[in-house]
């Protein structure tokens, strides 16, 4: 082998190019620094305390902790008393009650796949597996009919674990096929480009109140009588075709970033197509529109909550339901606030993860 | 695969032969018959302006592009529609280009191994201790677990033509290697390729660096208007060049 001789490479910090920190300002600077930001922070710190003695009057002061006795709420303040009272209902629906557990194992097995996604180490061909495997466990144990265990029918799924289950099978099973119509409206091929862009914008042109209508009682219908498609199952496709629409259009803005030379590089090294989209062009696609896949992540999440009107009992009409009770009076602002805030929960941590992991990406450019 | 193995072993030396190749993109034609044939070993520098077809050339050595007419052959293998011919050719064959083209996701270690890992179904510990052969091969094996954005233009380069050697091609194509560098590191990029060179490989160079072309190439090849104008050994075609297009390309570049 010749040796090589040559200056050795003028060391470049990448640092150098980066744009200059903006120093941090402090509390009062940003509370009070110009006129602008003064009037505002008094205009709001006006509002907040007039309306703080109120809510906090409704939410705490007044309000009926624990009762026994419905009739105690007829006062004023807020009846948490009827959260805790219907808290197994909202959160699981007319599931049966000595049953329970089953779907409180089924939220903790969302957290556990959730714990296993949040590592950027673990992503890869396993944790597809482990999170096929993790869904068919929950769904086995929601239905049971194995082991002792009593069968339920997904009518008498509800709660939480529907809600959760909708958006996580929904947004796994449409992201693959995301990426398929994503390429097949870049291809070459005419009839693939066509069928991509015309399922893209059928699906987005229709509200998905009316997809879900038309997988509920439409496709019903159309069907053979002696097919007979679970509920559950046909909304779970309806969420599954509009995520899939709307998650396309996303990774194409991804596709489209991702620079011609990267595929023309593995061309010529000789990587297939397939390989080259997975290993390659999809890593660097995805990286670039986390910020969007977020967004489209925590309108699924909510969307779900739609299904109440073809029937299926997800969180938000468990919650409802509960709040039709006679023996309650109205308790609806408690309900909403409660599962709002369940919400709130979920999609705030997807929103936090993404900064997360922009920030990654980031760091893994310059650094 | 059996023709591609049996055309191989032909007792011929060319590596790559090219008969009366067009090309188009649309209505403009880019290449207007070109013959050219290259033996086992011999360095080729292409140079002539911007829009001459040189880099649709090489281009078409790989099928990155695919020529409408005439025949390439490379050791052998005739490129045609052929998917298997296609892949035994970019077998052969490696390729560096002008914007480096590195994955910007994956570490400069795992740029070479990857590739090896994905094409070649390599084992990954036999792709690590190849991929760290040829890094240190281009003299950077201590930038291995860094990412290409991390690294200058100069550096990008040299894992390229790393990435590409992992793949040990009897043939190397160079797609303007210098342009995108600043010039303080043109010199360590060329001094890889010359260092190449000197082990034999076969070459395929588009470059304006006419230092190079004087000091490696066997063969300078004058390309304009999709046409080769002038083909010469660099003595020759540095001092005597015949084609008034070529003594006015030269009077631009080297002033």
């Amino acid at each position: 082998m010749t040796p090589i001789e040559f200056t050795p490479s003028l060391l470049v910090d990448r640092r150098a190019t980066r744009p200059p920190p903006v120093p941090r300002r402090s509390t009062a600077g940003i509370l009070f620094g110009d006129l602008t930001s003064a009037l505002l922070t008094i205009v709001t710190g006006g509002l907040i305390l007039l309306a703080a003695p109120a809510i906090a009057k409704w939410a705490i002061i007044d309000a009926v902790w624990t009762t026994g006795n419905p009739s105690a709420c007829q006062q004023a303040g807020a009846c948490w008393a009827f959260i805790a009272d219907k808290l197994r209902f909202i959160l699981f629906g007319v599931y049966p009650p000595e049953q329970q557990w089953r779907p409180l194992v089924v939220i903790g097995l969302v957290l556990l796949g959730v714990l296993m996604t949040l590592a950027p180490a673990l992503w890869g061909r396993r944790l597809i597996i482990g999170w096929t495997v993790l869904v068919a466990v929950m769904l086995a144990l929601m239905w049971g009919g194995f082991l002792g265990l009593s069968f339920v029918p997904t009518s008498r799924w509800g709660g939480l674990p529907v809600t959760l289950l909708l958006a996580v099978v929904s947004l796994g099973l449409g992201f693959p096929f995301a990426v398929l119509l994503a390429l097949g409206r870049r291809s070459a091929w005419p009839v693939t480009r066509f069928l991509s862009v015309f399922t893209i914008e059928i699906v987005r042109g229709l509200p998905l109140v009316g997809l879900l209508f038309v997988a509920s009682i439409l496709l019903p219908l159309l069907l053979p009588a002696d097919w007979t498609i679970d509920k559950l199952g046909r909304t779970v496709a309806a969420l599954t075709v509009f995520a899939a629409a709307y998650l396309a259009e996303v990774v194409r803005g991804g596709l489209q970033g991702v620079p011609v030379g990267q595929q023309e590089a593995a061309r010529a090294l000789g990587i297939p197509y397939w390989k080259t989209v997975c290993y390659i062009v999809l890593p660097q696609a995805i990286q670039k529109v986390i910020p969007p896949l977020t967004n489209t992540a925590i309108i699924m999440v909510k969307n779900t909550s739609l299904v109440m009107i073809v029937g299926v009992f997800d969180m938000l009409g468990a919650g409802r339901s509960a709040a039709t009770d006679p023996a309650w009076p109205a308790p609806y602002p408690e309900i909403y606030l409660f599962v709002a805030s369940i919400y709130f929960v979920i999609c705030y941590g997807i929103s936090r993860y993404s900064l997360w992991l922009e920030r990654r990406v980031r760091e893994k450019d310059y650094q | 695969m059996t023709t591609a193995h049996r055309l191989q072993d032909a007792p011929d030396n060319t590596a790559v032969l090219i008969e009366d190749v067009h090309k188009w993109f649309g209505e403009y034609q880019a290449l207007k018959g070109i013959d050219l044939a290259i033996r086992r070993g011999e360095r080729i520098v292409i140079c002539g302006p911007s829009g001459s077809g040189k880099s649709t050339l090489i281009r078409c050595v790989n099928r990155l592009e695919a020529h409408q007419r005439g025949r390439i052959t490379v050791n052998g293998v005739e490129l045609t529609g052929n998917l298997r011919n296609i892949d035994a050719v970019r077998r052969e064959v490696g390729m560096v280009f002008q914007q480096f083209n590195l994955f910007p996701h994956l570490s400069v270690l795992e740029n070479c191994v990857t590739p090896l890992v994905l094409a070649r179904g390599t084992p990954r510990a036999e792709a690590v201790a190849k991929a760290r052969h040829f890094l240190t091969r281009v003299r950077i094996p201590e930038q291995a677990d860094k990412f290409p954005g991390q690294l200058s233009g100069g550096q990008q380069q040299r894992v390229a033509i790393a990435r590409a050697l992992c793949m040990q091609p009897s043939i190397m194509l160079f797609d303007e290697p210098t342009s995108a560098l600043d010039p303080e590191m043109v010199k360590e990029v060329l001094d890889t390729m010359v260092a190449l060179a000197d082990d034999g490989m076969t070459m395929i160079v588009v470059t304006h660096e006419m230092g190079f072309a004087r000091r490696v190439a066997d063969r300078v090849v004058f390309m304009d208007h999709g046409k080769i104008v002038e083909s010469a050994v660099p003595d020759e075609f540095f001092s005597h060049p015949r084609n008034e297009r070529t003594k006015a390309f030269l009077r631009q570049i080297l002033h």
